[in-house]
């Protein structure tokens, strides 16, 4: 056992998940950490596409926007942000198009917008950005997501992302161009789509999960895979080469700006 | 193409109830030239940006905003924007009106916008909630294939507002780094004011910088450090500790309120602004 925490579990487990060399817009967050830990381990030809418009990009330190100068600095070129939502994912060339949200329900939809009904919510979330065409565009899509009865609803109040729609066929019929949720990677592991009815099953445990917690924590009747994987722990590097990213981006993240022409007192 | 101070450019060119669209992607955001229209005290501003950020939390919280359009309303990395919460989730200090777009919606409004066409046709919106609450999505069927597309309106601003890197003394501007959708924000707008880190003689030979032709630049301001705190590449980083520290800033009313009257109301302008953060002239 090595004494990960769980969000380190997600975030490795979700970059075993990147092949070398795929294409893969990245959001921030846990996604951004995932995709940069395959690019320093097992994928260092993996293209990462910040929706700012920095593809390919290869930052030492984790960005705490989307946008940071790191992101810029750090890639293979730098696009105007209507041909990243055009020219690349419209037009089909993202592979894996990473998503969270404040709630999902058993199809994989996704609500990123309000809780309560959206002309007088109870929660103003921050909403789609560049999510709607994600879902849809992007040839399967990895949700990250922590799991409780709160965000794992039967019932979404919003459907800012589609998922599986209803299942049973409704995302391909809908003409959606791209392949919906491949995985859900959450904090006692990983829910998959039935390969028939799409609804999200549990498929994997981490280690010091247990089945039980996993049905506690969804708000829908959780279905079960016949055979659920246990997910290996994260190895010595894996995590090592993840808390040293954590740990530069902290370091950085604290060093003070400097202005031209100014010091601070 | 007049070189003014920044106040000129705003006294002359904003006014109230403008739709003013003051754009940067998480880099080269003007907060210079937003307090500077928060001092003016402008009122009944429609306001377009695709991530409002802290700047347009600052303007909807002073009560500069009437509507807001917009695609993704956070403090990125950090939480919520709670001044633009405050407003649609209670009112505070008045009703907000949203107009809310996905990322590609409001790229394709901009692209529009920009070459002056009437919409903008894209694959966007399909099993989404959002065309039910805004009938500004629309759809289009192609007239060539049958497909049905989603459009959007164009967007024009009254007025774009930019923080470029430089401009030189004709009024032509270049701007490097993530350029967002800074280009088509600009070309799409009525008027177009900059607020620049240096005016110099000549800028310098580059074949793809974008650059924003003098004739169609309404006025530059010169305001070094102005996207702070944003960043300007090649100027200054991003501070993204004074992003996570806005979090407990803007949560309540109160501290809100006094941290804009001890920075912003209560400065002459930006240098004043820098100044009551602490930064001293080197």
């Amino acid at each position: 056992m090595t004494g990960a925490s769980r969000d380190e579990c997600m975030t490795i487990a979700a970059a075993r998940m990147l092949r070398d060399g795929c294409v893969c817009f990245v959001g921030i967050g846990l996604p951004s950490a995932a995709c940069n830990l395959a690019r320093l381990l097992h994928a260092p030809n993996i293209v990462l596409i910040y929706e700012s418009g920095t593809i390919g990009t290869r930052p030492n330190v984790l960005p705490l926007s989307i946008g940071d100068g790191e992101l810029a600095e750090t890639a293979s070129y730098v696009v105007p942000l209507p041909e990243i939502f055009s020219h690349y994912l419209q037009a089909g060339r993202v592979d894996v198009g990473f998503l969270g949200a404040a709630q999902i329900d058993r199809f994989g939809n996704l609500n990123s917008t309000v809780v309560g009904p959206y002309e007088h919510p109870s929660t103003r979330l921050p909403g789609a950005g560049g999510a709607p065409e994600i879902a849809t565009h992007a040839r399967q899509t990895f949700v990250m997501l922590k799991a409780s009865p709160r965000s794992f609803v039967a019932q979404l109040d919003f459907r800012t992302c589609a998922g599986f729609l209803d299942g049973h066929g409704a995302r391909a019929r809908s003409g959606a161009p791209g392949g919906g949720p491949g995985a859900v990677i959450t904090d006692f592991g990983i829910l998959r789509p039935h390969p028939d009815s799409q609804e999200l099953q549990l498929a994997a445990l981490f280690e010091d999960a247990t089945q039980a917690e996993a049905i506690a924590a969804v708000g829908w009747h959780l279905q079960v895979s016949p055979q659920v994987e246990r997910i290996a722990a994260p190895t010595q590097v894996e995590l090592n080469t993840l808390r040293a990213l954590h740990a530069r981006t902290r370091e950085a993240h604290l060093r003070p700006v400097q202005l031209p022409g100014w010091v601070h007192a | 193409m007049p070189i003014l101070s920044l106040g000129d450019a705003i006294r002359d060119h904003v006014a109230d109830g403008d739709c003013v669209a003051m754009e940067g992607f998480t880099h080269l955001i003007p907060f210079a030239a937003g307090h500077e229209i928060i001092r003016q005290g402008r009122r009944d501003l429609h306001l377009v940006r695709m991530t409002p950020d802290l700047i347009y939390d600052q303007l909807i919280g002073m009560g500069c905003a009437r509507r807001l359009t917009f695609s993704w309303g956070g403090n990125p990395g950090v939480g919520s924007l709670h001044r633009l919460r405050d407003a649609v989730e209670n009112g505070w200090p008045h009703r907000l009106e949203l107009d809310e777009h996905s990322h590609a919606g409001m790229a394709a409004a901009y692209c529009a916008g920009a070459a002056r066409l009437p919409f903008g046709a894209l694959r966007a919106y399909a099993n989404t909630d959002l065309p039910a609450h805004n009938t500004a999505i629309r759809s289009v069927q192609c007239p060539f294939t049958g497909e049905t597309l989603a459009a959007v309106p164009a967007i024009n601003p009254d007025v774009t507002i930019l923080h470029a890197q430089r401009a030189d003394l004709a009024g032509n501007v270049s701007l490097q780094g993530i350029v967002g959708a800074q280009s088509e924000a600009a070309m799409a707008a009525k008027k177009l004011l900059v607020t620049v880190e240096e005016v110099v003689d000549q800028l310098p030979p580059s074949m793809n910088a974008i650059v924003l032709p003098h004739w169609v630049v309404t006025a530059v301001a010169h305001c070094p450090g102005g996207a702070y705190p944003s960043y300007a590449h090649g100027f200054y980083s991003r501070d993204n500790a004074f992003y996570q520290r806005w979090d407990a800033i803007s949560r309540h009313r109160e501290s809100f309120m006094a941290w804009m009257q001890a920075h912003v109301l209560d400065t002459r302008d930006h240098d004043g602004f820098l100044g009551s953060l602490g930064w001293k002239a080197a």
